[in-house]
Protein backbone atom coordinates (compact mmCIF):
# COMPACT_ATOMS: atom_id res chain seq x y z
CA UNK A 1 0.00 0.00 0.00
CA UNK A 2 1.65 3.49 -0.94
CA UNK A 3 1.48 6.27 1.73
CA UNK A 4 -1.46 7.81 0.00
CA UNK A 5 -3.65 4.66 0.20
CA UNK A 6 -3.23 4.59 3.70
CA UNK A 7 -3.90 8.16 4.12
CA UNK A 8 -6.41 7.68 2.13
CA UNK A 9 -8.10 4.85 4.00
CA UNK A 10 -7.86 6.57 7.47
CA UNK A 11 -8.95 10.13 6.72
CA UNK A 12 -11.50 8.78 4.25
CA UNK A 13 -13.95 12.12 2.98
CA UNK A 14 -11.71 14.50 5.52
CA UNK A 15 -9.18 15.14 2.87
CA UNK A 16 -10.08 17.60 0.41
CA UNK A 17 -8.02 16.39 -2.80
CA UNK A 18 -5.85 13.94 -3.41
CA UNK A 19 -3.63 13.56 -6.57
CA UNK A 20 -0.82 11.17 -7.53
CA UNK A 21 1.34 11.90 -10.62
CA UNK A 22 3.78 8.88 -11.46
CA UNK A 23 4.18 8.22 -7.94
CA UNK A 24 4.53 11.66 -6.57
CA UNK A 25 1.79 11.93 -3.98
CA UNK A 26 -0.29 14.91 -3.21
CA UNK A 27 -2.70 15.12 0.17
CA UNK A 28 -4.39 18.88 0.57
CA UNK A 29 -6.13 19.58 3.69
CA UNK A 30 -7.89 21.56 5.66
CA UNK A 31 -6.13 23.66 8.34
CA UNK A 32 -8.19 22.30 11.00
CA UNK A 33 -6.78 18.80 10.46
CA UNK A 34 -3.42 19.99 10.27
CA UNK A 35 -1.73 18.45 13.31
CA UNK A 36 -4.08 15.32 13.50
CA UNK A 37 -2.50 14.15 10.16
CA UNK A 38 0.96 15.84 10.98
CA UNK A 39 0.50 13.29 14.37
CA UNK A 40 -0.70 10.41 11.79
CA UNK A 41 2.24 10.73 9.27
CA UNK A 42 4.76 10.46 11.90
CA UNK A 43 3.67 8.08 14.03
CA UNK A 44 2.20 5.52 11.76
CA UNK A 45 4.67 2.58 11.22
CA UNK A 46 3.91 2.17 7.99
CA UNK A 47 4.77 5.94 7.02
CA UNK A 48 7.56 6.70 9.41
CA UNK A 49 7.68 10.31 8.02
CA UNK A 50 10.55 11.24 10.20
CA UNK A 51 11.88 14.38 7.92
CA UNK A 52 10.81 17.01 7.17
CA UNK A 53 12.25 18.40 3.82
CA UNK A 54 10.45 21.53 3.05
CA UNK A 55 7.99 24.03 4.06
CA UNK A 56 6.82 26.72 1.59
CA UNK A 57 4.04 28.61 0.75
CA UNK A 58 2.37 29.90 -2.66
CA UNK A 59 0.58 33.15 -2.87
CA UNK A 60 -2.22 32.57 -5.33
CA UNK A 61 -3.35 36.07 -5.83
CA UNK A 62 -3.61 37.01 -9.30
CA UNK A 63 -3.23 33.43 -10.17
CA UNK A 64 -3.17 32.57 -14.20
CA UNK A 65 -4.25 36.45 -14.55
CA UNK A 66 -7.85 35.36 -12.77
CA UNK A 67 -8.72 32.38 -14.65
CA UNK A 68 -7.71 29.82 -12.21
CA UNK A 69 -10.00 29.93 -9.19
CA UNK A 70 -8.41 28.49 -6.10
CA UNK A 71 -9.37 27.95 -2.75
CA UNK A 72 -7.90 30.41 -0.67
CA UNK A 73 -5.46 32.87 -1.46
CA UNK A 74 -2.35 31.27 0.42
CA UNK A 75 -1.49 27.75 0.42
CA UNK A 76 1.24 26.36 2.79
CA UNK A 77 2.90 23.17 1.25
CA UNK A 78 4.84 20.46 3.15
CA UNK A 79 7.13 17.90 1.94
CA UNK A 80 7.72 14.61 3.88
CA UNK A 81 10.51 11.75 3.64
CA UNK A 82 10.76 8.30 5.22
CA UNK A 83 14.43 7.29 5.41
CA UNK A 84 12.91 4.27 7.12
CA UNK A 85 10.43 3.57 3.98
CA UNK A 86 12.08 5.81 1.48
CA UNK A 87 8.69 7.42 0.41
CA UNK A 88 7.85 10.71 -0.52
CA UNK A 89 4.19 12.96 0.19
CA UNK A 90 3.67 16.11 -0.54
CA UNK A 91 0.88 17.99 1.89
CA UNK A 92 -0.72 21.20 1.03
CA UNK A 93 -3.11 23.37 3.22
CA UNK A 94 -5.17 26.04 1.88
CA UNK A 95 -4.73 29.07 4.45
CA UNK A 96 -7.28 32.31 4.11
CA UNK A 97 -6.02 35.69 3.49
CA UNK A 98 -8.25 37.39 5.87
CA UNK A 99 -6.53 35.62 9.35
CA UNK A 100 -3.58 33.62 7.45
CA UNK A 101 -2.52 31.85 10.41
CA UNK A 102 -1.88 27.52 10.92
CA UNK A 103 -0.91 25.22 13.35
CA UNK A 104 2.98 25.19 14.45
CA UNK A 105 4.54 21.53 13.40
CA UNK A 106 7.75 22.37 15.45
CA UNK A 107 7.16 20.36 18.31
CA UNK A 108 7.10 17.31 15.79
CA UNK A 109 10.12 17.76 13.39
CA UNK A 110 12.52 20.44 14.70
CA UNK A 111 13.07 21.88 11.06
CA UNK A 112 10.14 23.26 10.59
CA UNK A 113 11.13 25.73 12.97
CA UNK A 114 13.11 27.92 10.21
CA UNK A 115 10.83 26.73 7.96
CA UNK A 116 7.92 28.76 9.56
CA UNK A 117 9.91 31.79 10.32
CA UNK A 118 10.60 31.79 6.64
CA UNK A 119 7.17 31.37 5.47
CA UNK A 120 6.62 34.40 8.54
CA UNK A 121 8.91 36.62 6.71
CA UNK A 122 7.85 36.46 3.31
CA UNK A 123 4.12 35.36 3.12
CA UNK A 124 3.01 36.85 6.54
CA UNK A 125 1.56 33.50 7.60
CA UNK A 126 1.42 33.31 11.07
CA UNK A 127 2.28 29.69 13.08
CA UNK A 128 -0.11 29.15 16.25
CA UNK A 129 2.64 27.24 18.45
CA UNK A 130 5.41 28.43 17.11
CA UNK A 131 8.27 29.19 20.34
CA UNK A 132 10.05 32.29 18.01
CA UNK A 133 8.08 33.53 15.67
CA UNK A 134 9.78 36.37 14.08
CA UNK A 135 11.83 37.32 10.99
CA UNK A 136 14.81 35.59 9.52
CA UNK A 137 15.81 36.98 6.15
CA UNK A 138 14.80 40.25 6.39
CA UNK A 139 15.77 42.90 8.94
CA UNK A 140 13.33 44.08 12.21
CA UNK A 141 12.77 46.97 10.33
CA UNK A 142 10.93 45.50 6.99
CA UNK A 143 7.08 46.38 6.49
CA UNK A 144 4.97 44.10 4.95
CA UNK A 145 6.40 40.62 3.16
CA UNK A 146 8.19 40.59 0.30
CA UNK A 147 6.51 37.23 -1.76
CA UNK A 148 3.61 38.75 -1.44
CA UNK A 149 2.25 39.22 -5.04
CA UNK A 150 0.95 42.61 -3.92
CA UNK A 151 4.23 43.63 -2.69
CA UNK A 152 5.36 46.22 -5.78
CA UNK A 153 8.46 43.85 -7.07
CA UNK A 154 10.66 46.79 -6.68
CA UNK A 155 9.94 48.54 -3.25
CA UNK A 156 12.70 49.09 -1.35
CA UNK A 157 13.18 49.70 1.88
CA UNK A 158 17.29 50.45 3.02
CA UNK A 159 18.53 50.31 6.32
CA UNK A 160 21.03 53.06 5.27
CA UNK A 161 22.03 54.73 2.19
CA UNK A 162 19.44 56.07 -1.01
CA UNK B 1 58.80 77.50 -8.75
CA UNK B 2 61.42 76.91 -5.86
CA UNK B 3 63.06 73.94 -4.43
CA UNK B 4 60.87 72.96 -1.60
CA UNK B 5 58.01 72.83 -4.31
CA UNK B 6 60.14 70.39 -6.55
CA UNK B 7 60.80 68.18 -3.56
CA UNK B 8 57.50 67.94 -1.81
CA UNK B 9 56.10 67.01 -5.44
CA UNK B 10 59.36 64.17 -5.73
CA UNK B 11 58.02 63.41 -2.23
CA UNK B 12 54.39 62.80 -3.47
CA UNK B 13 55.67 60.33 -5.72
CA UNK B 14 57.25 57.98 -4.08
CA UNK B 15 54.81 57.65 -1.77
CA UNK B 16 52.63 57.31 -4.25
CA UNK B 17 55.13 54.70 -6.37
CA UNK B 18 55.20 53.06 -2.68
CA UNK B 19 51.34 52.63 -2.15
CA UNK B 20 50.51 51.30 -5.45
CA UNK B 21 52.51 48.73 -5.24
CA UNK B 22 52.08 47.31 -1.77
CA UNK B 23 48.15 47.68 -1.93
CA UNK B 24 46.90 45.56 1.50
CA UNK B 25 43.22 45.09 0.51
CA UNK B 26 40.25 44.07 2.27
CA UNK B 27 38.54 41.41 0.38
CA UNK B 28 34.56 41.62 1.18
CA UNK B 29 33.56 38.95 -0.73
CA UNK B 30 29.50 37.81 -0.43
CA UNK B 31 28.55 36.18 -3.65
CA UNK B 32 29.71 34.14 -6.41
CA UNK B 33 31.86 36.83 -7.86
CA UNK B 34 34.11 35.73 -4.98
CA UNK B 35 35.10 32.68 -7.42
CA UNK B 36 36.56 34.93 -9.75
CA UNK B 37 38.25 36.81 -7.31
CA UNK B 38 39.97 33.45 -6.02
CA UNK B 39 40.81 32.50 -9.68
CA UNK B 40 42.63 36.38 -9.67
CA UNK B 41 44.67 35.89 -6.61
CA UNK B 42 45.37 32.12 -7.13
CA UNK B 43 48.86 31.22 -9.05
CA UNK B 44 47.52 31.03 -12.65
CA UNK B 45 46.58 35.04 -13.05
CA UNK B 46 48.74 35.84 -9.55
CA UNK B 47 47.95 39.38 -8.39
CA UNK B 48 50.92 39.60 -6.51
CA UNK B 49 52.91 40.65 -9.45
CA UNK B 50 51.11 43.86 -8.62
CA UNK B 51 52.10 44.28 -5.14
CA UNK B 52 48.39 42.90 -4.17
CA UNK B 53 48.78 39.77 -2.87
CA UNK B 54 48.19 39.79 0.69
CA UNK B 55 44.31 40.25 2.20
CA UNK B 56 43.98 41.63 5.48
CA UNK B 57 41.04 40.51 6.92
CA UNK B 58 41.06 43.50 9.08
CA UNK B 59 40.24 46.87 8.11
CA UNK B 60 42.42 48.83 10.09
CA UNK B 61 45.70 47.25 8.69
CA UNK B 62 44.15 47.62 4.96
CA UNK B 63 44.11 49.97 2.13
CA UNK B 64 41.94 49.21 -0.75
CA UNK B 65 38.30 47.77 0.05
CA UNK B 66 37.45 44.79 -2.40
CA UNK B 67 33.70 45.00 -2.69
CA UNK B 68 32.96 41.35 -4.27
CA UNK B 69 29.49 40.14 -4.71
CA UNK B 70 25.79 40.94 -4.56
CA UNK B 71 25.65 43.63 -1.20
CA UNK B 72 22.06 43.37 0.21
CA UNK B 73 19.98 45.57 2.11
CA UNK B 74 20.87 43.72 5.37
CA UNK B 75 24.44 43.46 4.54
CA UNK B 76 24.51 47.54 3.71
CA UNK B 77 24.85 48.59 7.03
CA UNK B 78 28.07 46.13 7.78
CA UNK B 79 29.64 47.37 4.59
CA UNK B 80 29.92 50.90 5.92
CA UNK B 81 31.03 50.01 9.05
CA UNK B 82 33.96 48.02 7.45
CA UNK B 83 34.70 51.37 5.22
CA UNK B 84 34.54 53.57 8.02
CA UNK B 85 36.54 51.53 10.30
CA UNK B 86 39.52 51.70 7.16
CA UNK B 87 42.44 54.03 7.85
CA UNK B 88 43.38 57.28 5.56
CA UNK B 89 44.43 57.03 2.73
CA UNK B 90 42.04 54.46 1.03
CA UNK B 91 40.34 53.32 -1.83
CA UNK B 92 36.97 51.01 -3.20
CA UNK B 93 37.02 48.38 -5.89
CA UNK B 94 32.94 47.96 -6.84
CA UNK B 95 33.87 44.00 -8.22
CA UNK B 96 31.10 42.73 -10.73
CA UNK B 97 28.17 44.58 -12.05
CA UNK B 98 26.16 43.61 -8.78
CA UNK B 99 28.37 46.22 -7.02
CA UNK B 100 28.39 48.80 -9.51
CA UNK B 101 24.65 49.07 -10.54
CA UNK B 102 22.88 46.36 -8.87
CA UNK B 103 23.32 44.41 -11.72
CA UNK B 104 20.07 42.34 -12.93
CA UNK B 105 18.33 42.62 -9.61
CA UNK B 106 15.50 45.55 -9.10
CA UNK B 107 13.71 43.80 -5.97
CA UNK B 108 13.18 44.65 -1.81
CA UNK B 109 16.43 42.81 -0.94
CA UNK B 110 19.62 44.12 -3.04
CA UNK B 111 21.74 47.53 -2.74
CA UNK B 112 21.48 49.28 -6.40
CA UNK B 113 25.33 49.82 -6.38
CA UNK B 114 27.59 50.25 -3.27
CA UNK B 115 28.22 53.65 -4.23
CA UNK B 116 24.82 54.95 -2.94
CA UNK B 117 26.20 53.61 0.30
CA UNK B 118 30.15 54.16 0.13
CA UNK B 119 32.52 56.12 -2.79
CA UNK B 120 33.92 54.12 -4.98
CA UNK B 121 37.22 54.40 -6.99
CA UNK B 122 37.06 51.75 -9.34
CA UNK B 123 34.00 49.82 -11.05
CA UNK B 124 34.70 46.57 -12.74
CA UNK B 125 31.49 45.34 -14.06
CA UNK B 126 31.07 41.75 -15.67
CA UNK B 127 28.46 38.80 -14.45
CA UNK B 128 31.28 37.95 -13.52
CA UNK B 129 34.45 39.87 -14.76
CA UNK B 130 37.33 38.15 -15.66
CA UNK B 131 40.53 37.92 -13.91
CA UNK B 132 42.33 39.74 -16.84
CA UNK B 133 39.19 42.48 -16.67
CA UNK B 134 40.00 42.56 -12.49
CA UNK B 135 43.62 42.80 -13.11
CA UNK B 136 42.78 45.94 -15.78
CA UNK B 137 41.13 47.38 -12.90
CA UNK B 138 44.29 46.99 -10.30
CA UNK B 139 46.22 48.63 -12.74
CA UNK B 140 43.96 51.49 -13.16
CA UNK B 141 43.44 51.77 -9.75
CA UNK B 142 47.24 51.69 -9.27
CA UNK B 143 47.04 55.04 -11.63
CA UNK B 144 45.15 56.15 -9.00
CA UNK B 145 46.98 55.99 -6.36
CA UNK B 146 50.10 57.02 -7.67
CA UNK B 147 48.64 60.79 -8.80
CA UNK B 148 46.93 60.44 -4.73
CA UNK B 149 43.63 60.51 -6.42
CA UNK B 150 40.32 59.36 -3.94
CA UNK B 151 36.85 59.02 -4.83
CA UNK B 152 34.61 61.37 -2.41
CA UNK B 153 30.92 61.10 -3.74
CA UNK B 154 28.22 59.00 -3.60
CA UNK B 155 25.79 58.51 -6.54
CA UNK B 156 22.67 60.12 -6.41
CA UNK B 157 19.56 58.51 -7.91
CA UNK B 158 17.71 61.33 -8.15
CA UNK B 159 19.88 63.23 -10.06
CA UNK B 160 21.72 60.61 -11.52
CA UNK B 161 25.28 62.20 -10.80
CA UNK B 162 27.96 59.97 -9.54
CA UNK B 163 28.98 57.22 -11.45
CA UNK B 164 30.56 56.22 -15.06
CA UNK B 165 28.87 57.14 -17.83
CA UNK B 166 29.64 53.76 -19.02
CA UNK B 167 27.97 52.19 -16.40
CA UNK B 168 24.12 53.51 -17.99
CA UNK B 169 21.54 54.61 -16.36
CA UNK B 170 20.01 52.46 -13.48
CA UNK B 171 17.45 53.18 -10.78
Amino acid sequence: MTPLQTIQQHFEARLIETHDFRGDETVVIAGGLLTEMALFLKKTPELDFNYLMDLTAVDYLFFAGGRIEKRARFEVVYHFFSLKHNHRLRLKVPVEEQNPEIDSLTGLWASANWFEREVWDMFGIRFKGHPDLKRILMYEEFQGHALRKDYPFNKRQPLIGL
Amino acid sequence: MGINHFFTSKMSDALGWARKYSIFQYPFVTACCGMEYMSTAAAHYDVDRFGAGFPRFSPRQSDVLFVVGTISQKMAPVLKMVYDQMCEPKWVVAFGVCTCTGGFYDNYSTVMGIDTIIPVDIYIPGCPPRPENVLDGLMKLQEKIQKGEQSRTLYDPKTKKGRPAQLGNTP
